[in-house]
């Protein structure tokens, strides 16, 4: 059986200048997208085609890096550098800026909704008004957070190579697991659907899968173990991983300009699984892929966009 | 520029400058395809250094050896070599020489520019921080830092 990424979409979402990131919102009805034009922009689908629906332009100084759906997606999140993140309303068919959070000293790189949405997670912590925790564990700069999908667990990749798992622990939140293996920036993460196993990806250009074992005296943290490595595919810095949840399948963005998809031997041991490429576009953009996207309700629908200014929409398929 | 009132080094060896660029027939004929060379990134590279009013030539932290073209596979390398092992400067300079061929390549290209091996105390971080789209990026956002930058890159008289 024959599998394939076919492009369906590719649209100029911030020309001129770099986009950095794509977001689907939880109904896979709305995609935002963000880059070094300081704007967001949000994109819907009429008839065949994707069409800009709004610009948000006048919230952040600087690069917006990420923006974030609520899991109830009325509301966005947006990072910048302008050290600020900005919660945007949906109001109909536009947006209002609801509020502006402030409490970074530098860049604000990643923002994350908890499965609840009742806490947001920056660079560093914050809650929708007010910070709950300020979390300080890695030696350098933090890339990417992403929470547990079901449970209020964050983790983290950083510039000092290593991932850390997060926890409340008496109205604290404190690091219980520092994951070490990369040997380069990590700047990607997904958990799996379950959130028993979270991926990685990093600029030693591989892509790491960790899972959680229970400590064996049955007491106490569980700890985290790499149990697969995918090296050797990617050419550069590996920048973002998806882990679709309706199919399991893992898609990669690269300085490549590769976008790849994995799947997993479903014949192998959970404890060791085998993941094969199943597909890849070698020049998927003109420029590196920062980011990779799944929609959240059509299994083998992906976003990507890239330093070219783009976005795409693909079709992973397995083909008769 | 005047980085303070000490300099770090202030006597630096000071190198002879690589002549002119011989022309040959096939770069004068404008149907040839005309592939970019280690010698035309070099000449790009004539970046001043933000100590000393000389040229990264000149002070041989560029040199056309350290300059790596691959034009089919749109790739660029170039090692610079700090003057002095301790240089505060080198971080600056490694972004002054990224950014000179962000502005100068096409896009395709991707650009790596690291501490000629050994040659600083700090080789592994300067690296790293170079290597960081995101924090270059983040930088160039940083009027200040930018104005810097844009000084070491702007042609001079000496």
């Amino acid at each position: 059986m024959k599998q394939a990424l076919t492009l369906l979409h590719r649209l100029s979402a911030h020309p001129d200048s770099r986009c950095w990131y794509v977001s689907w919102n939880p109904s896979g009805t709305l995609l935002a997208s963000c880059g070094g034009d300081k704007a967001i922009r949000i994109w819907g689908r009429e008839g065949d085609s994707w069409i800009c629906k709004t610009v948000l332009q006048d919230g952040h100084q600087r690069t917006v890096r990420k923006v974030a759906w609520s899991p109830c997606g009325n509301y966005l999140a947006s990072a910048s550098f302008d050290a600020t993140t900005c919660i945007w309303k949906k109001k109909d068919n536009d947006f209002e800026s609801l509020t502006v959070l402030e409490g970074h000293e530098n860049e604000v790189k990643c923002v994350a909704w908890a499965p609840s949405g009742n806490l947001l997670a920056t660079l560093d912590e914050e809650d929708e008004y007010e910070c709950v925790t300020v979390v300080n564990s890695h030696t350098q700069d933090v890339k990417h957070v992403v929470w547990h999908p079901t449970e209020e667990l964050l983790a983290s990749a950083s510039y000092d190579n290593n991932i850390c798992i997060y926890r409340e622990e008496d109205d604290d939140w404190e690091c219980r697991a520092t994951l070490q293996g990369h040997t380069a920036t990590v700047w990607g993460l997904a958990f799996d659907r379950t959130g028993q196993r979270l991926a990685s990806s990093s600029d030693d250009r591989t892509v790491k899968i960790w899972k959680e074992f229970p400590n064996e005296a049955g007491q106490g943290d569980s700890s985290w173990k790499c149990i697969c490595t995918l090296s050797g595919y990617h050419g550069r810095t590996v920048y973002d991983i998806a882990w679709c949840r309706l199919t399991g399948a893992l898609a990669t963005a690269s300085g490549d300009d590769a976008v790849r998809v994995f799947k997993e031997d479903e014949s192998a041991d959970p404890d060791q699984p085998v993941f094969s490429l199943a597909a890849q576009v070698t020049k998927a953009h003109d420029q590196d892929v920062n980011c990779v996207a799944w929609n959240p309700k059509e299994a083998g629908l992906l976003a990507t966009c890239s330093d070219d200014g783009d976005f795409a929409i693909w079709r992973f398929q397995e083909e008769e | 520029m005047s980085a303070g009132s000490r300099l770090e080094n202030a006597n630096p060896t000071i190198f002879q400058r690589s002549g002119e660029r011989l022309l040959t027939a096939t770069e004068e004929d404008e149907d040839a395809h005309d592939p970019i060379d280690d010698r035309e990134i070099f000449d790009i590279l004539s970046i001043n250094d933000p100590e000393h009013p000389l040229s990264l030539e000149d002070l041989n932290v560029v040199e056309q050896v350290r300059v790596k073209v691959d034009d089919a596979e749109s790739s660029v390398g170039v090692e610079f070599t700090p003057t002095i092992p301790h240089c505060s400067m080198a971080t600056l300079i490694g972004l002054s020489i990224k950014v000179k061929l962000l502005r100068s390549l096409p896009d395709r290209f991707k650009i790596d520019v690291q501490i000629t091996p050994g040659s600083h105390a700090s080789e592994e971080a300067v690296n790293k921080q170079l290597a960081d789209k995101e924090r270059v990026a983040a930088a160039l956002e940083n009027s200040s830092l930018l104005e810097v930058v844009n000084q070491c890159l702007t042609s001079r008289s000496i």
